[in-house]
């Protein structure tokens, strides 16, 4: 069943329709609906595109953190052969909301690692929405430490609501383990290339994200606070979102023309919740290319590249 | 223009400093009620004389009580585009500044020098918490960087003094990314081996801490800091459930691993001196009151173009023109 977000309400209303004609067609042999029922899905495939063309910042949001997106599970799973997780930061625990391990990119073996989420509650809670405690940043840090070591390139999958507010969390040192991946990404002698799939959200995105190149999706978000944090701490104001989504520039769009973010993986009409497999081959084709541009680099040349990136970041401004 | 561009004689200075002569004569201590008189409360540089709780105190009278002879010399940092984001909450980012620098007398969150500290010359930068929760956006992230290029090119250690809320959200993603510019900033001073070492005070929190704060060689805080990155409002609300007395306060890190050592403001300094000197390998330091040091040590300061970020030369060329 599809999930519809609030504001596809209209859509769903008309997809809705649609369905019962064609119920009823089928219960009584009589009836021809062939023909309303098309002019219905025309008519919800207009409202749909039109919905999709123009999505305001908050709207990317809830579409970013749509529960029906794929996931990093999925796109390690379809994007990759012979995955082989590798568990645990062998000081206090495995998280769960990172992935990670050995995995092959055709035939090239790199060093796979994303935020998991989960896709029901169950999962979810295992996966603590995605959300990482020092663990999993620390084990991370030892991926990334193993992919130095063998020379294997990095490819890490953002899709996190942040980094775990939690008392554990804070008592293990979240901060310094945030602060050590960051660095990490900054040490390593290999291609390091990262795509933003749903949600990159502030501190505990950086840590995965200070790459050779990013990439996000038409409709993923990568933000330094919530729009619901950002609102309830400056308009003091927790439902005034919209107006934080709008003033954050966290849509792709502008991040691509603030320099932040390399290029822009574009989404299937209705965003990529709604052809899960289009955007998965979408983001396995960004990755390769991204990739095979860092081809010429060396070990110090990635290594500078990554710095000069960061340090000349900002400079841009917004065109608009 | 010397990229030393004016010495701070704290004695004169305050003789005109806005901070200096407050409005209010007296201040109370937030944590036990105590009425301050102004001049008992910064020479005790701002710690309650009746129970020790340490109170922001702002860079310029950190730098003048940490230096010989109160004397250092300022690094500029290159200029930042203005409100890259045309951010507007319910004020607009550049009256958000306007208010900031006007209440502060500063133009900025962070203060990059250059000086003395029992005879050992350093680079030291402070955050200045009063001026929007000393936040750290792209200027701070340029002042981190400066002070490193400073300090690689002068061959000093790097005492950074850390104070904010977090990333300063009106820059937005910008903000962000200085998380990992300030890392490569950090990098820098690693790779040419120089100490780096932070002084955490209250209160650190946010991007901050996830970035430069924690990165040193060496990692000191003042009694009672708050030092996270969730601040415990955020926790509570997620949690659900009472933090205990003393999280996340620097006594607690202490005994979680996180930091080495808690040290009283008054005797920061020397400990300041102490360890610089022997990461260094220099003999111990003669301690106490030192005055200025001579005007031939200065006279090695690189000029002013090397120790502008590469990523700020947009805006440098654009204020030359």
């Amino acid at each position: 069943m599809t999930h519809y977000l609030e504001f596809e309400k209209p859509l769903a209303e008309i997809e809705g329709k649609a369905e019962e004609l064609r119920a009823m067609a089928r219960a009584s042999e009589e009836m021809d609906v062939d023909k309303e029922a098309e002019a219905l899905d025309r008519k919800a495939a207009d409202l749909l595109a039109e919905l999709y063309k123009k999505l305001d910042p908050w709207r990317k949001c809830l579409v970013a953190r749509h529960p029906g997106r794929p996931h990093c599970k999925d796109y390690i799973e379809a994007l990759f052969r012979e995955y082989t997780p590798l568990a645990g930061d062998r000081n206090f625990a495995d998280d769960h909301a990172v992935m990670g391990g050995l995995a092959r990119l055709g035939d090239q073996p790199v060093v796979v690692i994303g935020h998991e989420k989960g896709h029901d509650t169950k999962t979810r809670i295992e996966r603590n929405f995605g959300m990482a405690r020092p663990e999993g940043y620390r084990k991370a840090i030892r991926l990334m430490d193993l992919a130095d070591r063998f020379n294997l390139p990095v490819v890490t999958l953002v899709d996190t609501p942040g980094a775990y507010p939690g008392k554990g969390a804070e008592e293990r040192g979240q901060s310094e383990a945030i602060a050590r991946a960051t660095e990490k990404c900054l040490q390593i002698g290999v291609p390091l290339v990262s795509v933003i799939i749903g949600e990159g959200g502030s501190g505990g995105a950086v840590a995965f994200a200070t790459a050779n190149r990013v990439a996000m999706l038409e409709h993923s978000i990568y933000s330094v606070i919530s729009p619901e944090g950002c609102a309830s701490i400056l308009w003091k104001d927790a439902e005034k979102m919209r107006e934080a989504a709008e003033a954050l520039r966290l849509t792709a769009q502008d991040l691509e023309r603030l320099g932040v973010i390399d290029r822009i993986i574009d989404e299937p009409v209705g965003g990529a919740q709604r052809d899960r497999e289009a955007t998965i081959a979408a983001v396995g084709a960004t990755i390769g290319a991204m990739l095979d541009g860092l081809d010429g680099l060396d070990r110090e040349g990635l290594i500078q590249d990554r710095r000069t990136k960061f340090l000349d970041m900002g400079t841009k401004g917004l065109a608009a | 223009m010397n990229w030393i561009s004016n010495y701070v004689r704290p004695k004169i200075n305050s003789l005109f400093s806005r901070r200096e002569v407050p409005e209010n004569l007296w201040s109370k201590c937030e944590e036990c009620g105590t009425m301050l008189f102004h001049r008992e409360l910064s020479d005790n540089l701002h710690v309650c004389t009746s129970c020790d709780h340490h109170m922001a105190i702002c860079p310029r009278e950190r730098f003048a009580s940490l230096f010989d002879g109160g004397v250092f010399g300022e690094i500029e940092v290159p200029e930042t585009r203005p409100d890259p984001l045309q951010f507007r909450d319910q004020k607009k980012y550049p009256d958000r500044m306007k208010l900031a620098q006007r209440t502060t007398g500063e133009a900025e969150a962070m203060m990059v020098v250059q000086g003395e500290i029992g005879r050992t010359p350093i680079i030291a930068a402070a955050q200045d918490f009063s001026f929007m929760g000393g936040s750290m956006g792209m200027f701070v992230g340029n002042a981190i960087i400066t002070a490193a290029q400073a300090a690689v090119q002068m061959k000093r250690p790097l005492i950074l003094f850390s104070a904010a809320g977090g990333a300063r959200m009106q820059e937005g993603i910008l903000s962000l990314m200085q998380m990992p510019r300030t890392t490569v900033a950090v990098e820098m001073l690693k790779e040419a081996g120089l100490p780096y070492i932070v002084v955490l005070t209250h209160p650190t929190t946010g991007g901050v801490t996830a970035s430069y704060a924690m990165l040193g060689d060496v990692h000191i805080a003042e009694p009672n800091a708050l030092i996270c990155f969730a601040g415990p409002r955020v926790i509570e609300q997620t949690i659900r459930e009472k933090l205990p007395e003393g999280f996340q306060r620097a006594e607690y890190l202490l005994d979680h691993g996180m930091l080495d050592r808690v040290t009283h403001r008054k005797n920061m300094r020397d400990e300041l001196i102490t360890i610089t000197r022997m990461l260094l390998g220099e003999g111990p330091a003669i301690m106490g009151d030192l005055p200025a040091p001579s005007p031939e040590t200065e006279q090695q300061a690189p000029p002013p173009a090397d120790t502008a970020p590469t990523g700020a030369e947009g805006s440098a060329e654009a204020e030359k023109a």
